[in-house]
């Protein structure tokens, strides 16, 4: 029998439909749900986590995120100032640094800031305790990243801008600060968005910094409840927790976005 | 209307710009005086965007001197910022700020630069905008509005910051051709104000109506200049006639690459009553 089109079509389409509902029974039917729930969702562990998981964990969570964030954006946005620089030593040391802070691990610059700065400066303290030495330790190699990314959107700005600016009198800093550096800002929102995302990936690193109950972050948080409980559960909630930050900032992004395009 | 001075509005003295290996131009001799509206024509390529482009500084010359104004631009210790001041210019592409009003972009330079309070940059803007046609626009973004009315928006913000002279680089060459007649009247009413303009173009019936001086550029070099019913009317060099008569009538090919040179037309096309669009 020979199919039209449209046939043939539908025909595929309702087939694949038919493979993804049977792939789901299988997964339904063939898992083990008593022994699931009972490890990764124990109704009186998740309790017991609230709500600290949220007053304490979540919050210093945020707390570093954006602390090495902000580090990292005005650091990042001084290193691709001086790679752009006329000065050729400023060229030279942000390549060098940039370089040099991509090919670290974080956790090893963590480590440099936490230990190594106070074994090399007993008798001087880095300010915040935990919250600065994460907000400085990730922040050196977020600002490597974003330098990168704020040079490309600041020699994405077309040339006519500093031009017309410098045209009107304005010297090449105010010209930068006023017109290039708002209009570069705009164009690396979503490159910046996924740093942030990282960024609030990596503040779990905190642990090696030894947190205590007071600065405790997600991930911690949740493995040592997995100590206490011997139960996976909390694994289970600290992950969800993350999305709390992580969905509702590529929702936000979206908007401002679309509130730029305007201007643009 | 300018009181006349001594010194003239822009002077240039055997003027070399060479980009690489590439000499632009070779040796431009010419002066505006104030009030004066000079119109710069020639074929693409001819240097007369760079020559424009040295006025300001925006290309460092390779040689000579220019002053405007009577302040030399060309010392190595001008105080390039402050001369630019009393500079006006206008581009191609407009260059309107994308991230700010109409009206902030009108405004942003003047308190920045000239240090004026937000009231009275406002107060000047808005004059300014009334000027060109566009006191609806000025809480539009530059995105918002025409082609035209985003030039014109330009030719605004330049003339907020009081300029002495005006420059002009192809104001009109990007604006879809029913838009280019705004544009040209607001740079019509500004030169019968006694604006002292500099103005690269393509529009030969601005050239003939509002310049007081044309100049053909051709290969570096000012072929030759005069008033516009002689340069256009009349032109005494052959790559001038040659040129004319591909703007003017460009689907009029006589021999390839050839000029026109046929017995009964040895004059150039004459001007139609209206080539506005004749590009």
């Amino acid at each position: 029998m020979k199919l039209r089109r449209r046939q043939r079509e539908r025909l595929s389409l309702w087939l694949q439909y038919l493979a993804f509902v049977a792939i789901i029974a299988v997964v339904i039917f063939a898992a083990d749900w008593g022994r699931l729930s009972e490890a990764f969702f124990r109704v009186d562990i998740i309790e017991s986590m609230f709500p600290t998981i949220i007053t304490v964990a979540l919050r210093n969570t945020i707390l570093y995120t954006l602390g090495a964030f902000a580090f990292g954006l005005v650091f990042g946005t001084v290193l691709a100032l001086m790679r752009l620089s006329r000065v050729a030593p400023y060229r030279w040391v942000a390549t060098a640094y940039i370089e040099l802070f991509r090919g670290l691990p974080a956790l090893l610059v963590l480590f440099l800031v936490g230990y190594g700065i106070p074994i090399a400066f007993p008798e001087r303290e880095i300010p915040g305790g935990v919250f600065g030495s994460i907000a400085i330790g990730l922040g050196l190699t977020a600002a490597a990243y974003m330098a990168e990314t704020i040079r490309a959107g600041i020699q994405a700005v077309p040339k006519g801008q500093m031009e017309a600016a410098r045209t009107l009198g304005m010297s090449h800093f105010t010209a930068m600060r006023t017109i290039v550096i708002p209009q570069a800002f705009r164009i690396v929102i979503p490159p910046l968005t996924n740093e942030l995302i990282l960024l609030t990936k990596d503040s779990s690193l905190a642990y090696v910094l030894g947190v205590t109950a007071q600065t405790i972050e997600v991930t911690k948080f949740g493995r040592d409840t997995l100590n206490d409980r011997v139960n996976a559960t909390p694994l289970l909630v600290a992950g969800l927790t993350y999305l709390i930050i992580t969905l509702p900032l590529s929702q936000v992004v979206r908007r401002l976005e679309l509130r730029y395009a305007k201007a643009r | 209307m300018t009181t006349p001075q001594t010194q003239p509005a822009v002077e240039i003295r055997d003027l070399h710009k060479s980009f690489g290996s590439l000499e632009v131009l070779k040796g431009i001799d010419f002066e505006v005086g104030h009030g004066e509206v000079v119109c710069v024509i020639g074929p693409s390529g001819s240097g007369k965007s760079t020559l424009l482009r040295c006025v300001n500084l925006l290309e460092e010359p390779t040689a000579g001197k220019i002053w405007v104004n009577g302040t030399e631009m060309t010392d190595p210790d001008v105080e390039i910022d402050s001369v630019r001041r009393g500079i006006g210019m206008v581009f191609q592409s407009f260059n309107l700020f994308p991230h700010l009003t109409v009206l902030d972009n009108l405004t942003i330079a003047q308190r920045r630069v000239l240090r004026r309070g937000r009231a009275e940059a406002e107060r000047i803007a808005r004059g300014n905008l009334e000027r060109v046609g566009l006191t609806d626009k000025a809480d539009a973004f530059p995105a918002q509005l025409s082609g035209g009315q985003q030039q014109r928006a330009a030719i605004a913000r330049s003339l907020s910051m009081d300029p002495k002279l005006m420059l002009f680089d192809e104001p009109t060459s990007a604006l879809d051709p029913e838009l280019v007649g705004d544009v040209l009247t607001v740079m019509r009413q500004l030169a019968e104000d006694g604006m002292t303009m500099l103005v690269v173009t393509h529009e030969m019936a601005f050239a003939r109506d509002v310049a007081d001086r044309v100049v053909f550029m051709d290969g570096g070099v000012v072929v030759e200049q005069g008033p516009p019913q002689e340069v256009l009317g009349a032109p005494r060099h052959e790559r001038t006639r040659s040129f004319l008569s591909r703007v003017l009538d460009p689907t009029h090919v006589a021999q390839l690459g050839q000029p026109d040179q046929s017995a009964e037309s040895p004059e150039p096309p004459r001007l139609p009553a209206d080539d506005r669009h004749n590009l």
